[in-house]
């Protein structure tokens, strides 16, 4: 049973039922980092998927962007509570990345340039959910956004779409990376509002 | 308490608060007489047991909770928090090393948190904190945090539109040449903990990188877009 809020509600913003519960819809692109943005060059930049035999398959910027491209529209979903709908990105397909990759672990953990780390499951980056977007709104992505390249999974919170992503190593169990051991949920759907422990 | 032009201080008394971390937030919950609701994060200024919990709300020209929470909320009135939130840009009273604070506008809420654990437990640990505000009268608990001012404890200010009469420094964005010379040396290996709208923390960290702060010795808070 909810408390009222004596006089609230006179500013409310109008509802959309595209918006998950407890979000409200934002036009501005806030930023959610725990540190200072880094700063990777095209150039220095690489991105590997490592599985549990040890095997690296590692692509440099060029060998990305000679994959297929996909355009993606897509809403996204902060666990601070904005959302922004209809979102235009550019990125690689992890189907693509992943389809010469021989593992039978179900869980992975994306490792980003600075630190930062995200598990996500296997089945959640793969049959058209995730990619590795590198364009937002038809211009490269800003390094505050997660520029050259980031994960892009926007079924689940934002967190999981890391920055910088820089690789992904494959895990036999659900391991918590730095947010989920921070406070924030294992998995993240929105729509099952996922946020917190 | 309106504190600032655009701010308040409100005081929440939570009777089964669990207490709190310095440095975490906590969500707020409002719901309208018809059901209608809308949930904001805010930093908490308080900090270890007890049921008072204390915030401090920028109001946001179009915004929708902080005019309520601004303007309109009276003592008495009902609020709903879950919490507390968040354990990665906390302090806690075991850590001994040297911090650095560095707060732009309302990003001093949790910084004050820190600050008054700091004080409460009597660290030894050396303290400093740069404070970043438009003009005198936009800073939020100025008189306490110069009272907490001691050998622990060194505080600096910027002001970017309006510096008080006779302040040295001509009012103006934070710069290099202001984090160089206001903040703990790079050699004092200080942990940094950086709050504030996108825009200044992305200069700060980026200030603090360039003078050779290890990226992993940053801890930063951003709101608001960009």
């Amino acid at each position: 049973m909810a408390v009222f809020s004596r006089g609230f509600g006179a500013r409310r913003r109008e509802s959309d039922p595209e918006l998950p519960p407890g979000q409200y819809l934002t036009e501005d692109f806030p930023v959610l980092s725990a540190g200072p943005t880094p700063r990777i060059d095209t150039a220095d930049w690489s991105f590997s998927i490592t599985t549990e035999s040890g095997a690296v398959t590692t692509w440099s910027w060029d060998e990305l962007m000679a994959l297929p491209i996909e355009d993606v529209h897509t809403d996204i979903h902060c666990v601070t509570r904005w959302s922004k709908l209809g979102t235009s990105w550019r990125g690689v397909s992890l189907d693509t990345l992943f389809a010469d990759i021989d593992t039978s672990d179900a869980y992975t953990m994306v490792e980003s340039y600075g630190g930062y780390t995200t598990n996500v499951p296997l089945e959640d980056l793969l049959d058209g959910k995730a990619w590795i977007a590198f364009e937002f709104d038809g211009e490269p992505l800003d390094p505050e956004h997660g520029g050259p390249a980031r994960l892009l999974v926007p079924h689940l919170y934002f967190w999981k779409s890391a920055k910088w992503v820089h690789g992904i190593r494959m895990h036999s169990d659900d391991d918590p990376g730095f947010w989920e051991q921070n406070g924030y949920n294992m998995y993240g759907d929105p729509w099952k509002e996922q946020r917190y422990w | 308490m309106r504190v600032t032009p655009q701010g308040r201080v409100l005081v929440l008394d939570v009777p089964e608060w669990p207490g709190n971390l310095a440095g975490q937030h906590l969500d707020l919950r409002l719901t309208a007489e018809d059901g209608y609701q809308a949930v904001r994060s805010y930093s908490i200024a308080s900090f270890g047991d007890g049921h008072s919990v204390e915030l401090a709300v920028d109001e946001l020209p179009d915004g929708e909770v902080s005019p309520y929470l601004v303007r309109d909320v009276e003592p008495g009135d009902m609020l709903e928090v879950r919490g507390p939130l968040g354990n990665f840009f906390v302090w806690r009273d075991s850590q001994t090393e040297p911090v650095q604070l560095i707060a732009g506008g309302s990003g001093i809420v949790p910084l004050v948190s820190i600050a008054r654990a700091h004080r409460a437990a009597a660290s030894p640990a050396k303290f400093r904190m740069l404070y970043s505000v438009r003009a005198p009268e936009d800073a939020y608990y100025a008189s306490e945090l110069e009272e907490l001012v001691d050998d622990s404890f060194a505080l600096d200010w910027v002001y970017t539109r309006t510096a008080p009469a006779g302040f040295a420094r001509t009012a103006g964005r934070i710069t290099r040449a202001d984090i160089e010379a206001s903040t703990l040396p790079v050699a004092d290996n200080p942990l940094v903990y950086v709050c504030g709208p996108t825009g200044f923390v992305e200069a700060v960290a980026r200030i603090l990188v360039d003078l050779g702060h290890p990226a992993e010795r940053i801890k930063t808070e951003r709101f608001g877009g960009s």
